[in-house]
């Protein structure tokens, strides 16, 4: 390209840039309150649309005028819907638990009146005098927003509000330097890819580049399986462009024409931001031919998968697009020269794709000094599970477990005890207590017996059997499979069907050397990754709990009495309060009655079916209902 | 036509550039089980899992079907840790099929009773629970009768009527566990389009397709 092409490139995209930071000015100095809805899956599945439409009802009412504004997830998602109210003279203020009611009220006192509602804070968003902000929360010291920089900040529908944030200034940038130059960049900023394998992207774009074959094709593999994994939606549905930026940048640093967004159908606010998003950067030129007046052309189709997990791997994902059955099938070669319709083809996984923005904005050394000495930048997390601080959080590699799920997390609920972090999904491993202190990067977790992943993390405690645990997994990768490679298909059915037995009782001592073995076989043999990682879950559970496992087969025992078949509820004499009859009334199939004499209630085990109803009726300040384990502890009544 | 020499099990062994393993063991006469092979397919299915070899230099078994051979490699059949996948990975299969060999029309010619034989594995699986899956024979057509209990998923039938014939009947459908060949939308063989040629029956190496008796 020449010197002048650079030079339209810049001025170009310093008129866009100009016009939008124009409008975002309008908005947040327009002298009105600002009142930001935090409206992604996570606030929508919490009421957040109710919350907006009482909004703008008592807006209207009160005869206000107040820009409204639908943002994505800020990552707190244990406190949606969130609202975030900035009104001039205040500083933002992010409110909790928002109802139509506390909305209302929101409305009347704060922006009406001058009553800030401390009540319903969450946070603010910058550090006054007034309320406590997000940067004097204990995480505070833990995160590093990079890749969630925008979500929750921004109208994902609005692309200008992405561009006066500093987006496509990466892009615009990108086009002034050599492809070259870029794929150096990356290469020395030492990304790995974060769909879970690590494998270094700056390499991946150099095998592209460098394979033979037209057209190349940028594929951004949004296929988030996980059960527990939501960053990828999230990011879709928060800040779409950032997702369009990074596969632009790819597809000028690799020489591609055209690029997928591969998303999963059940994610249909995903689906229809990426559009909308689409569309409006193609009104912008930012897709299109002649991207900002360079020679570089590139468009971007949305392809919605049909929500099969084994899509995630990369073969099966291109198989799926080309319109076959998602099968995978044998690598090498690799899609990075045999890809799409046989094509080089660079396959990123959403949140590698938004951190090739800030490479590129900021260099490889600014993002190398960020993470370990084998993972460099950040990891995001979706804590999930039995944690306080449900949600989103990107804290840099090398953070521990401990303070992810600690700091960050603010600990396990209910003053229970941790127990163990399933960590990567259905292909990922279960790490106890003694992991804890472990930092985390690809390679640690790897050691570990667990794995990246995507980065879906379940927070277990006390109530939580591990043997419960590896079967729900195994049934889930079971169930996903393809069927294709005999280990997979049949070795994975085996193992659920000898955990399924351990659950139940039935389990013999000599199962679990067998299924460590068989576990080992199908790591080694399986066709692909979904295959090889498949065991994780077993093979980590039977190293650090083995104990529990033993428990079940010896003992016919759970040691969290959370496996129905091994437990028995029971109402303690001595605690029951006799004349109370909650427990009668609630159960489901009248096992319950009372002693003829004593009045204590008595359950009947043979017609118990261990639904648990008893035990929430049961008024606390008796709490006379417990559980035994194994059912055999039960005395007979007297 | 280049060739190449490799060591197979000792013996040396001369393969055309390009050749995969499997193809150069099995054409000097060195068996490797396998079911899922084709030797003129464009795309290696890599499926039954059942090929795996040592080759000198490789940390892990690989699977003999995908290796390419290369000059001066050492490829053993018998190395203890390919055995032990190739042993697994074909007892996984049995515990899935309805071992009644004396009442199998392929009794003898069956290829999973070669395979038993050659990796010293019984046919009846003692450490495995057995799984089978009861799904209906299909006798509709005029020459062959369908089991798909017997079957292996191999998919040598589906790539001989598709890719070889042209005429497509069969093909996979469902996923994991219930993965089956079967014809469009489940018809009956006789109704979907089948032209009774029967080489889906030549080339099943199990009893999962088997002549009519005349």
């Amino acid at each position: 390209m020449k010197a002048t092409g650079f030079q339209s490139v810049a001025s170009t995209f310093r008129e866009i840039k100009s016009r939008a930071e124009s409008q975002w000015r309008g908005l947040r100095d327009g002298g009105k309150s600002v009142i930001m809805v935090g409206a992604a899956t996570c606030g929508r599945a919490a009421g957040a649309l109710e919350v907006l439409q009482a909004i703008k009802r008592e807006l209207k009412k009160q005869k206000l005028d107040c820009p409204v504004v639908e943002v994505g997830c800020m990552g707190h998602c244990y406190a949606e819907p969130i609202v975030t109210i900035s009104k001039p003279g205040y500083p933002p203020i992010c409110y909790r638990h928002v109802n139509p009611v506390i909305a209302e009220r929101l409305v009347r006192e704060f922006i009406l009146g001058d009553d800030p509602c401390l009540e319903f804070v969450l946070a603010a968003l910058e550090e006054n005098d007034l309320v406590p902000s997000f940067s004097d929360f204990p995480r505070a010291k833990f995160e590093k927003k990079v890749i969630l920089k925008n979500c929750g900040h921004i109208d994902p529908e609005q692309i200008e509000h992405y561009i006066a944030n500093g987006g496509y200034s990466a892009l615009a940038k990108a086009l002034q330097m050599q492809p070259e130059e870029i794929i150096d960049e990356v290469k020395r900023s030492g990304l790995r890819g974060r769909g879970g394998a690590g494998f270094p992207t700056g390499q991946k774009w150099e095998i592209c580049r460098n394979a033979l074959g037209k057209p190349k094709y940028v594929i951004c593999n949004g296929d988030e399986g996980d059960p527990g994994a939501f960053m990828d939606r999230a990011i879709l549905e928060s800040d779409p462009h950032s997702v369009l930026e990074g596969m632009l940048i790819a597809g000028y640093a690799i020489g591609a024409r055209y690029g997928y967004i591969y998303v999963r159908a059940e994610y249909p606010l995903a689906v229809r931001r990426a559009r909308i998003a689409l569309r409006q950067a193609r009104k912008l030129n930012l897709l299109g031919r002649n991207i900002l007046g360079s020679d570089f052309s590139f468009d971007i189709k949305l392809f919605q998968g049909s929500g099969a997990f084994v899509c995630g791997e990369e073969t099966a994902l291109i198989a799926s697009l080309e319109g076959e059955p998602g099968i995978p099938c044998y690598r090498p070669p690799y899609p990075a020269t045999n890809g799409l319709y046989g094509k080089p083809t660079v396959i990123n996984n959403v949140k590698t794709l938004v951190s090739i923005s800030h490479i590129v904005q900021n260099g490889a050394e600014w993002f190398a000094s960020v993470g370990t000495e084998r993972s460099k930048g950040t990891a995001v997390f979706a804590l999930a599970g039995k944690v306080i601080n449900t949600g989103l959080a990107e804290v840099p590699m090398g953070t521990t477990l401990r303070q992810v799920i600690f700091d960050v997390g603010s600990g396990i609920p209910g003053g229970k005890r941790f127990k163990a972090v399933q960590i990567g999904g259905p292909s990922g491993g279960c790490l106890p207590e003694s992991a804890l202190d472990l930092p985390i990067d690809f390679d640690s977790l790897t050691d570990a017996g667990a794995m990246m992943g995507s980065g879906g993390m379940i927070v277990l405690d006390e109530d939580d059997c591990m043997v419960e645990i590896s079967r729900y997994f195994l049934e889930f990768t079971q169930r996903e499979s393809c069927g294709k490679c005999t280990f997979c298909r049949l070795g994975t059915k085996q193992m659920l069907e000898v955990l399924a037995e351990i659950t139940k009782g039935k389990g013999k001592i000599e199962d679990l050397d067998m299924l460590s073995q068989l576990a080992e076989d199908i790591k080694a043999g399986s066709l692909c990754g979904l295959g090889k990682t498949a065991p994780n879950p077993v093979l980590s559970t039977l190293r650090y709990f083995r104990d529990e496992y033993e428990a079940h087969i010896k003992e016919g025992r759970c040691p969290a009495l959370m496996c129905q078949e091994l437990i028995a509820y029971y109402i303690v004499p001595e605690k029951c309060e006799r004349s109370c009859d909650a427990c009668v009334g609630t159960c489901t199939v009248e096992a319950i009655s009372s002693h003829p004499k004593k009045r204590y209630k008595i359950i009947d085990q043979e017609k118990c079916v261990k639904c648990g109803t008893c035990v929430t009726s049961c008024p606390p300040q008796y709490n006379a209902i417990v559980k035994l384990s194994p059912p055999g502890q039960v005395p007979a009544s007297k | 036509m280049k060739t190449v020499s490799l060591t197979i099990d000792g013996e040396k062994v001369t393969a055309r550039q390009g050749e995969k393993v499997l193809w150069a063991a099995l054409d000097n006469g060195i068996y490797i089980p396998n079911l899922c092979a084709l030797r003129d397919a464009s795309e290696i299915p890599a499926a039954c899992r059942l090929c795996f070899v040592e080759v000198e230099g490789k940390e892990q078994p690989v699977t003999a079907c995908t290796e390419t051979v290369e000059p001066g490699m050492v490829v053993n059949t018998r190395g203890p840790s390919a055995l032990r996948l190739a042993r697994t990975a074909f007892e996984l299969l049995m515990s899935s099929h309805p071992v009644d060999c004396a009442h199998c029309p392929a009794n003898g010619s069956c290829e999973l009773q070669k395979i038993a034989h050659h990796l010293g594995t019984k046919l009846k699986t003692r450490r495995f629970r057995k799984l089978l899956r009861e799904l209906p024979v299909d006798s509709s057509s005029p020459v062959f009768i369908y089991d798909p209990n017997k079957c292996v998923l191999c998919g040598r039938c589906i790539w001989i009527c598709r890719e070889r014939l042209g005429i497509g009947v069969l093909g996979f459908a469902h996923r994991g566990f219930e993965r089956v060949v079967t014809t469009f939308a489940d018809e009956p063989i006789a109704e979907s389009g089948c032209r009774d040629c029967g080489e889906c029956v030549v080339v099943c190496p199990t009893g999962a397709l088997t002549f009519k008796e005349q």
